[in-house]
């Protein structure tokens, strides 16, 4: 029986079989992917490239790689040193600033918690953070605070309310609602219900993007310091400044040591709080 | 002690789960409450706590009408119901004490708990329910760390810390094996003979059911179509409750294998109606 229904069945059946294509109609398709190429050689095209100037910026080029090959630590080293101590302040204060504002916020942009006033109000303010970018805001308060690392320390703190509060505000919303409810069956009030019910599930998170955030103060601290927002951006800005590759290469260097260090020590860490 | 009265949740999408459920549940009365799969026997119970609102009718507890509470003194009713839950709803990253100890979070300050610092007395009842569910030696584990069967001991333990007066209990062995089933209703049946309490248990398996409960309650269509006890419970009753079509297939190969038997003979055991259904 099954033997004589299996032949005509399995000749009626297809004999290969390929994925269907993402973009049904095959003109689309072609017609898309040559306007692609197209506009890739009209835009290259487009570019105005000045031979000569590269030409007399490859000696200053070969300069900077020289300097590169030979930093200089010692010859500025106070500036160096304060300048990355002024950094790493400037990172931890303006972190701790940050995730203090973030988490509030993170919870009433979390559309599961927070009442519509609420979430539109936090949701705006993550909203206005991300639109500027830290130069941007830095420059801002450079010319409000004056310059120094202040400015820079609130740069890096609004900054990251944007960033926290937004994944932040993402991961509370993705938890696990059953576990919440739970706690909340229990007649828990709702600090206790936060504390209990919500808070357990998105520690790992907060902590890890907490520690992630730092890296990235640390590194934007040495970048709003371009714009005078204090740091060793500044050090590192009066060092290309005055042709001193050697010394800009030497923070570089450091900048780069003390990133790796905390991505593996931010790695130890987020693997023990799973 | 509880009394529901025409209780009618029709949720947003415009399904009706409830259609006017009208029930009493004594003190100390175990009942099951069986049906088939959007039945409403969930939305019954989540009706209860308020965990969802009914959109219309009546929960009475303890001369209380849950409907009609707001925040504060819906917390305070909550205290008194236990809810016990078919996938567990342990907090994950919490250890078992915690958990359990969350079943007092209703009476125990922000501070106390934020700090760990419950009372004694919770401590101890912690540790005794912990014990009476066999659970004494997992109080630091982390709750992901159990076993299925073990995480509904813990949650056993967290709702009966609560002191309640009536258990709500959602699918308790749904995803549990056959014999961690029995000792789950075995358990959750004992102490509730043991402290008098109430409970509304949801729970798919007809044979747990009959095999536990003093009395079973039918829904169907988000109405009650039965309320009798586990004895009465004869095929023509599960065709109600379940559906004509499925029963009546049952009812063939029931034919099939034993052919002297007449279906509305005799009630039909409770083992071979699992198998059946």
């Amino acid at each position: 029986m099954s033997q004589e229904s299996s032949t005509p069945n399995s000749a009626a059946l297809p004999e290969s079989w390929s994925p269907p294509p993402l973009i049904k109609s095959p003109l689309l398709r072609w017609a898309l992917l040559l306007g692609i190429v197209l506009y890739l050689y009209l835009s290259v095209g487009s570019l105005e490239i000045n031979w000569s100037r590269i030409y007399a910026g490859l000696d200053r080029g070969a300069k900077f790689v020289y300097g590169f090959m030979n930093p200089n630590f010692a010859g500025r080293w106070t500036d160096i040193s304060e300048g990355m101590i002024e950094s790493l302040v400037m990172t931890v204060t303006s972190t701790a600033i940050g995730i203090a504002i973030s988490i509030p916020i993170g919870f009433g942009a979390a559309s599961n918690l927070a009442p519509l006033p609420v979430y539109l109000f936090c949701r705006g303010i993550i909203a206005l953070s991300r639109s500027f970018q830290e130069i941007i805001v830095a420059i801002l308060f450079v010319a409000i605070f004056g310059f120094g690392p202040l400015a820079g320390v609130l740069t890096l703190s609004f900054a990251t309310i944007g960033f926290l509060s937004k994944l932040l505000a993402e991961d509370i919303e993705s938890i696990d609602r059953s576990q919440a409810e739970a706690v909340k069956a229990t007649g828990a009030p709702w600090w206790q219900w936060i504390n209990f019910g919500i808070q357990p599930q998105i520690m790992p998170r907060l902590i890890g993007l907490s520690l992630y955030r730092l890296d990235i103060n640390f590194r934007e601290s040495a970048v709003v310091g371009l714009v005078g927002a204090g740091g060793i951006g500044a050090t590192l800005n009066t060092a290309f400044d005055r042709y001193e590759y050697d010394t800009a290469a030497a923070i570089l260097i450091l900048i780069i040591g003390i990133v790796m260090l905390s991505e593996y020590i931010s790695g130890y860490i987020r693997a023990g709080v799973q | 002690m509880l009394e529901i009265k025409q209780l009618v949740k029709k949720y947003k999408t415009g399904d009706v789960a409830l259609n006017g459920v009208d029930l009493k549940v004594e003190k100390g009365q175990v009942m099951a409450l069986i049906g088939p799969s959007g039945a409403g026997k969930s939305t019954l119970i989540r009706c209860v706590n308020r965990l969802e609102t009914p959109t219309s009718g009546e929960i009475w507890l303890n001369g209380e009408n849950i409907v009609k509470l707001r925040s504060g003194k819906l917390r305070k009713a909550r205290r008194n119901m236990g809810m016990i839950f078919q996938e567990y709803a342990l907090v994950e990253r919490l250890t078992v004490m915690e958990n359990v100890l969350s079943g007092r979070l209703g009476y125990v300050g922000f501070w106390r708990s934020y700090l760990r610092k419950f009372p004694q007395a919770d401590v101890q009842a912690a540790f005794r329910l912990l014990e009476k569910v066999g659970l004494e030696k997992m109080v630091n584990k982390r709750a992901d760390e159990l076993s299925g069967g073990q995480r509904q001991r813990v949650g056993i333990a967290r709702a009966l810390i609560q002191n309640p007066d009536i258990l709500l209990v959602d699918e308790p062995t749904a995803s549990l094996d056959p014999k961690t089933s029995r000792q789950i209703m075995r358990l959750i049946t004992e102490l509730c003979e043991e402290q008098q309490l109430a409970a509304i248990i949801n729970i798919h398996d007809v044979a747990l059911a009959q095999m536990f409960a003093e009395r079973i309650v039918g829904l169907r269509e988000g109405k009650i179509v039965y309320d009798g006890s586990p004895d009465d419970l004869k095929p023509d009753v599960l065709t109600e409750i379940y559906g004509e079509e499925d029963w009546t297939a049952v009812r063939k190969r029931k034919a099939k294998i034993s052919t002297d038997s007449e279906v509305d003979d005799e009630s039909v055991s409770a083992e071979h109606m699992a198998e059946m259904l």
